[in-house]
């Protein structure tokens, strides 16, 4: 067993350092990783976890992210806890296995520390690798601050690991911006974290060889469908277990999370919608917007995957214009968030205003100002009545205003 | 390490490699799986490339494979299988193991394609960390699973529907791909070439038992013939198998810790390539008047690279 670790109950960590104790927390039995910016601290901490005895997994330390989700894949089929972490063209380039990893069920936990994608290269935060896994088969968690990330790594070994799931999960942090960003995190105690995640529970384990087992076997038209339609299943189920999750870690933690997050939502005219570390920037703009006479409320899915419709669309039920805030460039069409909140409320039977804006591409500023900006122009459209703003706009981008309508 | 007798005894060990499964009539990727899985008394878990072996073998709801099986993609058998023992090590040491008084060893597949070309990065990965594994390389030298085209392994001369021969081209133009030495190169404890069949089935046997015996990665290239692609017919496999390592084509031999080489077979009387290339349509442009001189290069190549491999065994450094 490995060392015990000295927790104070206030630590000053950054989001990265965070994720790696929950990582050591988790005490994960194989980590497989390549390092990449900005997530390269996760995996260096845990190598001197290791180094110092506070770990004693496996670390295979590979050469690509290619490699290192598939020595992931290999791992967690074998029978045992599974962890990684990646960023931007690291995720690029395990897509391929992203989607093989799931199709497997495999409970795999990744930290997606998110990084705009190339051309041009650019190393700081943006949401393009999250908009990519977007399909993978994956659950993907949002954490906005060191806490959440490590918050949400914990929870999601739970959830991963849920016999009603046994998918894997992302956990997503903006790159540098949550990070490199020190703040005070209150830690569990190694024993409660330990007793929270509990102990791998084995499914079909190939290292069972008294059982054999068959893991990413061909199918043809006769079962493909069934087997893509049953991962759906398990993926759109996992609400349930997420929220069951979350009441649990609420009991160890005192921290309640929940599917959709909201700020002064339930009486907003007017409502702002965005996932990532912008969220809390949003929050002192909803309060400036409240201050100058317009009622403003703040909403985010903690869980992009499964996308919570149905309770996104009861959080928007009484608003009168929205902005929806994709930090990714979605090349010729709406932002995903944007259309997923459209979907939500078109299926719920409700109808608001909807714009999309486009912001913090490459690690561009977005400041109170600029959302504060954004909830006055969706005022516009409230008051209105109608759309009187552009369709999509471009948050702090240098140049002529661009809009498409 | 298992102790291998004779064929009779050879041939009736337990199957973990079933008959039933959907390779080609002749193809030589059954027997050398056979061959491998069967040198051993170790539970073994196994991974495979994509590529006629994986296709071939596990179509759900079926499966040829009575060990653990895992198949991920292309290019990533060996990390795949790097990553199940590395597990293997983690939960031994955390006591945590399925099946403590058995020893678990690893073995990848992959075809020419899997290995040569895109899965040759994780291989070297792998390789160089050091994973205790035995990688086998199912060389038909070609992408006969997508329907005959070339690869790095792909001989001089051979007609592939990418390397086609045609009015005014003789087919491949570029030397096949030394991997075997390129994997000696990495340091291996072991690693050596093989091929299927009745006349070396012992080698093969034998080299799988020793690499799988072997703690650290070891690498066998095994020569696949392919009835379809190399054009013959599916009851002479073994036959062009053995010319193959006749003619020197294709030398048996292994190295042991990266540096010290044995040849394993020296043929008595070393046949001229031609008996070889003609036996095979990929190659049967090739005897047309002219492009005479390209069996001739091939003959020179072979000739020039058996002396290498003799010069190099008898300095034994």
């Amino acid at each position: 067993m490995a060392e015990r670790y000295e927790l104070k109950s206030k630590e000053v960590w950054d989001g990265n350092t965070a994720a790696s104790h929950a990582l050591r927390q988790a005490q994960v039995d194989v980590v497989a990783a390549y390092p990449i910016t900005p997530s390269t601290p996760i995996v260096q901490n845990y190598a001197q976890f290791l180094a110092d005895g506070y770990v004693d997994g496996e670390f295979v330390m590979v050469e690509s992210e290619h490699s290192a989700m598939s020595a992931c894949v290999g791992a967690a089929a074998a029978g045992g806890r599974v962890a990684t972490a990646t960023s931007s063209q690291g995720y690029a380039l395990m897509v391929e296995v992203l989607y093989q990893a799931s199709g497997m069920r495999l409970p795999i936990v990744m930290t997606v520390v998110n990084r705009a994608l190339a051309s041009p290269l650019n190393i700081h935060g943006d949401h393009g690798d999250l908009y990519l896994g977007r399909d993978a088969g994956w659950i993907h968690l949002i954490a906005n601050n060191p806490q959440e990330a490590y918050d949400m790594t914990l929870c999601a070994f739970k959830i991963a690991e849920d016999e009603r799931v046994r998918l894997p999960v992302t956990t997503n942090q903006d790159g540098f911006l949550v990070s490199h960003t020190a703040q005070v995190v209150e830690p569990l105690q190694d024993e409660v974290a330990y007793k929270f995640i509990g102990d791998y529970k084995p499914m079909n384990p190939m290292l069972d060889t008294k059982n054999p087992q068959t893991y990413g076997a061909q199918t043809e038209e006769e079962w493909h469908f069934e087997f893509k339609a049953s991962q759906h299943k398990a993926l759109m189920e996992s609400s349930k277990v997420i929220d069951e999750v979350f009441a649990e870690f609420e009991k160890v933690s005192g921290r309640k999370y929940n599917r959709v997050e909201s700020y002064k939502i339930e009486d907003a005219d007017v409502a702002i919608v965005v996932m990532g570390s912008a969220y809390e920037t949003a929050m002192v703009a909803v309060e400036r917007a409240r201050e100058e006479g317009i009622k403003a409320g703040l909403v985010m899915p903690r869980s992009f995957r499964p996308f919570p419709y149905n309770e996104i669309a009861e959080k928007l039920r009484n608003v009168k214009a929205i902005a929806a805030l994709d930090r990714s460039c979605p090349m010729g069409a709406m932002g995903a968030l944007y259309n997923e909140v459209s979907g939500a409320l078109s299926a719920n039977g409700q109808s608001a205003i909807m714009t999309n804006y486009i912001f913090g591409l490459g690690g561009r500023d977005t400041t109170v100002e600029h959302i504060l900006e954004v909830i006055k122009e969706t005022d516009k459209n409230a008051k209105a009545g109608k759309r009187v703003t552009d369709l999509q706009g471009f948050i702090n981008l240098r140049g002529p205003k661009l809009s498409f309508n | 390490m298992k102790k291998i007798t004779n064929l009779k005894e050879f041939a009736c060990t337990p199957d973990r490699f079933q008959g039933g499964h959907r390779l080609c009539p002749g193809c030589a990727h059954g027997m050398i799986v056979r061959e491998v899985v069967n040198a051993t008394d170790d539970d073994l878990v196994i991974s495979t490339a994509t590529g006629c072996l994986e296709v071939c073998s596990a179509i759900y709801p079926y499966t040829s494979w009575d060990v653990s099986w895992l198949h991920i993609g292309f290019e990533n058998a060996a990390a795949g299988i790097s990553g199940a023992e590395a597990m293997y090590k983690a939960l031994s040491r955390k006591n945590r193991s399925y099946n403590p008084d058995k020893n678990v060893k690893f073995v990848a597949f992959g075809g020419d394609g899997g290995t040569y070309d895109i899965g040759f990065q994780s291989l070297s990965g792998a390789t160089e960390r050091g994973h205790d594994f035995l990688y086998v390389c199912l060389d038909n030298e070609g992408y006969m699973n997508t329907g005959g085209q070339r690869s790095s392994s792909t001989p001089v001369g051979a007609h592939t529907t990418t390397s086609p021969r045609g009015r005014v081209s003789y087919g491949e133009k570029n030397r096949k791909k030394d991997l075997t030495m390129i994997m000696a190169a990495h340091g291996c404890p072991y690693v050596a070439t093989a091929v299927p069949g009745t006349k070396h089935w012992k080698d093969l046997a034998t080299k799988a038992a020793k690499a799988i015996s072997t703690v650290g990665p070891t690498f066998i290239n095994a020569l696949s013939p392919c009835t379809t692609e190399w054009k013959f017919k599916p009851e002479d496999t073994t036959e062009i198998a053995d010319l193959a390592v006749e003619t020197c084509m294709f030398p048996l031999y292994e190295i042991e810790d990266g540096h010290k080489l044995t040849i394993t077979y020296r043929p008595k009387q070393k046949i001229p390539v031609e008996e070889y290339l003609g036996r095979q349509g990929r190659f049967a442009h090739l005897f047309k008047p002219e492009n005479k001189w390209v069996i001739e290069e091939i003959q020179k190549q072979i000739d020039e690279y058996w002396e290498y491999l003799q010069r190099r065994e008898e300095a034994g450094v």
